[in-house]
């Protein structure tokens, strides 16, 4: 197996939390020491970052610096900053990996997020079903606090900056940036459509800032090394720092890794996860988790990032990837996939709420033996209508059917024409 | 109804908040707690604090997966069904336990303590098929693992996961 260098699991300890000592022992807090104590000004950390080439990792991919710079100057106080750790994309759990290994590079790149805009709060907003990292995030921004790195006038500057944790009742829409905004507010959580966009009127109308928590953890370390050596842990020219990977289903070690971003998937699944799980045989994964789209095995030496993805049609989306074999029936996942899209609908706009159940309903008759060779148009036709949708998540729920039909139309007409699932009784779902 | 320790808990947490209704969904937690689910008694109670219409609260309450509007059991088992589970095998998760704990897909046991619910992606793909109780989250599930975990809790014991 490859080893490359570790920069947000540097800390990872086998079933426990890094400390804060621990974190500060590995070069913690020297970028707030440097940046806010130092009195730099943000605008130099919004510099840094940008020509870092970071970009977001919650799914967009889009540039960390642009988005903090979008906050106008004469923007309105105070400015609030949300890190998104919703986290529901089926598949992807590296948020909460994050939290579990190293909270005070959560905590520490929130703050130095926050002062780049001249932020006084941020929200960590979490699920239910991550409780324990909730609990774990608490107890150590309390830490971060008695060690004077939040609170008023840190490390004696002119800056002031809080975190709280907010909890969800849960729900996957959340995590969509706007409908996160009013979740926190108490509103019930559809999305809005821009303009105005959140750095302008977000939070109660003031500037805010939605970041994805690997996408906040990465900033002290990009400060602290440099925009260069950030750029350089890429395994390709074009791309920049390091990704975590989280591999589920038919491998052998299914967890979270690091790794170069641009790793092969080839090598990700063969070296890192131990290669498929015995008697299983790759048949296509989903890259970047649920609203991605199906990829076959002539892809499967593809680099890992925002950019060979985005050639082969698909997107690196979480990078949540997920593995199915030979003895998965695709159909069987895609309605899993669309049911899962279908009742995490807000309900609000008619494409979505409608749409998505049509969907649904077809897929069932399919599997289910009442299919018919209309169903393969119908589908076709509604994964172009869910695009009038008013947010992304119907579209995202297209992308698994289109491709369905796209690479893999044989299996489903075989499952119109035998009237029902070739797999069912070797799969046993 | 709700006891003046809690209101005074819940009256200073509302108070720490950008804006009341901030605190909406933690007030609601709270109060799960305590009586399990919300009443309707609950939800009038509540939305004073927070200084919403009852109403205004419903559409929270009726929203969110974990805020419960009818009476639940003592444990409140949600199975994962998204992906990686369903391809683990989570029908069968559901299956053993409708048979063992005698409560079916969204039912309530007959002695009042388990309720069993499904629940999307909860975030432990790596862990499949996985099931989350009252906010704590168990993986790698096994019909001997879930007698282990359904028998300790039944006996108001702690379940250690390294079990």
């Amino acid at each position: 197996m490859r080893q490359y260098p570790q920069v947000l699991f540097k800390n990872r300890k086998p079933n426990r939390v890094a400390t804060l000592d621990e974190y500060r022992e590995s070069g913690g807090y020297q970028a707030l020491e440097k940046f806010i104590g130092g009195g730099i000004s943000p605008k130099e950390i919004i510099r840094l970052v940008s020509e870092s080439g970071l970009l977001g990792r919650g799914g967009a991919g889009f540039p960390a610096g642009k988005k903090w710079a979008a906050v106008p100057d004469s923007g309105a106080f105070p400015r609030y900053l949300a890190a998104n750790g919703d986290e529901m994309e089926p598949g992807t759990f590296k948020d909460r990996m994050l939290i579990h290994v190293d909270p005070h590079c959560i905590i520490e790149g929130m703050i130095l997020s926050g002062y780049s805009f001249s932020a006084s709060k941020a929200f960590f907003f979490v699920r239910p079903s991550y409780e324990s990292s909730a609990v774990i995030f608490e107890r150590e921004l309390e830490y971060a606090r008695q060690a004077g790195f939040l609170g008023n006038n840190i490390l004696g500057a002119d800056f002031s900056f809080d975190i709280v944790v907010h909890r969800s009742g849960g729900r996957y829409i959340c995590g969509e940036a706007s409908a996160l905004l009013n979740a926190i507010m108490g509103k019930r959580a559809n999305p809005i459509k821009p303009p105005p966009y959140a750095t302008e009127k977000g939070l109660w109308d003031k500037p805010t800032v939605v970041n994805n928590v690997e996408t906040l953890a990465n900033v002290p370390h990009i400060l602290r090394n440099g925009p260069e050596w950030f750029k350089g842990l890429s395994a390709t020219p074009d791309g920049a720092g390091t990704k975590i990977y989280c591999i589920s289903g038919k491998v052998k070690v299914p967890g979270a890794v690091e790794l170069p971003m641009g790793t092969r998937l080839s090598e990700i699944i063969d070296e890192h996860c131990g290669g498929m799980t015995p008697g299983s045989e790759f048949k296509a994964c989903l890259p970047g988790g649920a609203s991605t789209r199906f990829m076959r095995r002539e892809h499967y030496d593809i680099r890992m990032d925002f950019e060979d993805l985005k050639t082969i049609g698909n997107r690196l989306g979480t990078a949540a990837i997920m593995v199915f074999d030979h003895k998965t029936c695709l159909v069987g996942a895609t309605l899993n996939l669309v049911e899962f899209f279908a009742r995490e609908s807000c309900g609000w706009c008619t494409p979505c709420r409608e749409g998505l159940p049509y969907m649904r309903d077809l897929l069932w008759r399919i599997e289910n033996g009442e299919g018919e060779e209309e169903f393969i148009p119908n589908l076709r036709r509604l994964c172009k209508e869910v695009w009038n949708s008013y947010c992304a998540l119907a579209p995202g729920a297209a992308e698994p059917v289109i491709s369905l039909l796209d690479f893999f139309e044989d299996e489903v007409r075989q499952h119109i024409s035998q009237k029902g699932c070739p797999f069912h009784a070797e799969a046993g779902h | 109804m709700l006891p003046d320790d809690l209101k005074l808990k819940l009256q200073k947490m509302i108070a720490g908040a950008e804006s009341p209704r901030e605190k909406a969904i933690d007030v609601m937690f709270e109060i799960q707690e305590l009586q399990g689910w919300m009443s309707d008694e609950a939800m009038v109670e509540a939305a004073v604090l927070l200084g919403m219409t009852p109403l205004e609260l419903e559409e929270l309450a009726t929203f969110y997966d974990y805020i419960y509007r009818s009476p639940v059991g003592k444990y409140v088992i949600k199975v994962c069904d998204s992906t990686v589970c369903w391809l683990e095998g989570h029908q069968r998760v559901i299956d053993y336990i409708s048979a063992r704990a005698g409560v079916a897909m969204g039912g309530t046991s007959p002695d009042g303590t388990f309720t069993l619910l499904p629940v999307c992606c909860i975030g432990y793909c790596d862990r499949a098929p996985a099931m989350v109780i009252n906010k704590r989250v168990y993986g790698k599930l096994t019909p001997e693992k879930i007698d282990r975990i359904l028998d300790k809790l039944a006996h108001k014991a702690e379940f250690d996961e390294s079990e």
